[in-house]
């Protein structure tokens, strides 16, 4: 009986230990990704970093409920996605709070290019082409700019997106339809 | 606008939005847009990917907010002080002014009593002088009296 407790016990440590072992892997391997989408959707490096421990403080909180009915990165998108749901709602109620805004203006955003072999000549052409793209995605919806930044540069599935959006394919379709051709339409107008 | 052109308007609109679905489910997109959003997606990438690597300026930022924090507490202390300073010199300068209208009131009660006081003592004096002078009135008729009483004898 004393034998079997002890089993017992040295069995769910084990298993707690190796839970924590699985969620540091999970943590390392899927950190920047979650911080690229906050980043990219908020402009703001400092409440990306927030969101994202927050994030992962909420996943750690709740990682024994996970049952992988998805993958863990579209289950901490989906986490992600409501932390910064609820900033914006929160902030909206609370104006009276600071009112300063940390995101970077859309030309320091655009300053971001990799260092690839371009010429100058590119260089100045892809900062332009990611200015108008900037501009675009900053008159979109939210729902629209999630779903845009989820495809377009985390380069997820539609059902991916779905699951992590809680949208069906069809809404998360018509909405990057929709983004597309704010997009299409920047890249016309000002050409 | 004639029929033709809306039909016309009416079927590019359509053939936009298809293309724009078609897309959007991950079909083929014109060159421009596409290289647009490669370059966006590259530019994110490489922001994300500079921002990570760069070490966190947490002490500044720390540092910034216990600034923040101090400037913010110092400024709550001095509204809290000046704020009692102000209801306790509110509630003397109330004190004061009850003070000297207790006082005043005294002094008007004082003033009435004395007053009071005055105008019974001149009674009483009038009174006095009334009754002094009818006690003395007797004697000072004394003597018509006495002829008067002799003159009843003789009679």
């Amino acid at each position: 009986m004393a034998t079997g407790t002890a089993l017992e016990a040295m069995t769910m440590g084990t298993a707690a230990e190796i839970a924590a072992q699985e969620f540091t892997r999970v943590v390392e391997r899927h950190r920047p990704q979650i911080f690229r989408f906050l980043l990219a959707s908020t402009r703001d490096v400092d409440l990306a970093e927030t969101l994202t421990q927050e994030c992962f403080l909420k996943a750690h909180r709740n990682w024994g409920s996970f049952r992988g009915e998805s993958t863990a990165m579209t289950w901490l998108m989906r986490i992600a996605i409501n932390l910064q749901k609820d900033h914006w709602r929160n902030r909206r109620m609370q104006f009276w709070r600071q009112t300063r805004v940390n995101s970077v203006d859309l030309d320091e955003a655009s300053e971001w290019l990799p260092s690839g072999e371009r010429s100058a000549e590119q260089k100045l052409l892809a900062k332009e082409q990611v200015k108008r793209v900037w501009e675009s995605v900053k008159g979109l919806s939210e729902r629209q700019r999630t779903v845009f930044l989820l495809r377009f540069v985390e380069e997820q599935e539609l059902s991916e997106i779905a699951l992590a959006t809680g949208l069906s394919e069809g809404t998360v379709k018509a909405h990057l339809s929709r983004a597309l051709g704010r997009v299409r339409a920047e890249m016309g107008g000002k050409r | 606008m004639s029929l033709m052109d809306k039909w016309t308007r009416k079927r590019n609109g359509m053939n936009e939005r298809e293309a724009l679905d078609k897309m959007a489910a991950g079909g083929p997109m014109d060159k421009e847009l596409s290289e647009a959003l490669v370059n966006f997606k590259l530019s994110v990438h490489a922001w994300s990917d500079a921002e990570l690597s760069r070490p966190r300026t947490v002490a500044q930022g720390v540092r910034r907010r216990s600034w923040r924090l101090a400037v913010g507490l110092a400024m709550g202390c001095t509204l809290v002080a000046g704020g009692v300073s102000g209801g306790v010199y509110e509630r003397h300068q109330k004190q004061e002014a009850a003070r000297i209208a207790a006082e005043a009131k005294v002094a008007d009660q004082q003033r009435l009593v004395a007053a009071e006081k005055a105008r019974q003592d001149e009674e009483d004096l009038l009174a006095k002088v009334d009754s002094d002078v009818s006690r003395e009135t007797p004697s000072a008729m004394e003597p018509l009296a006495q002829l008067m009483a002799e003159d009843e004898v003789q009679k």
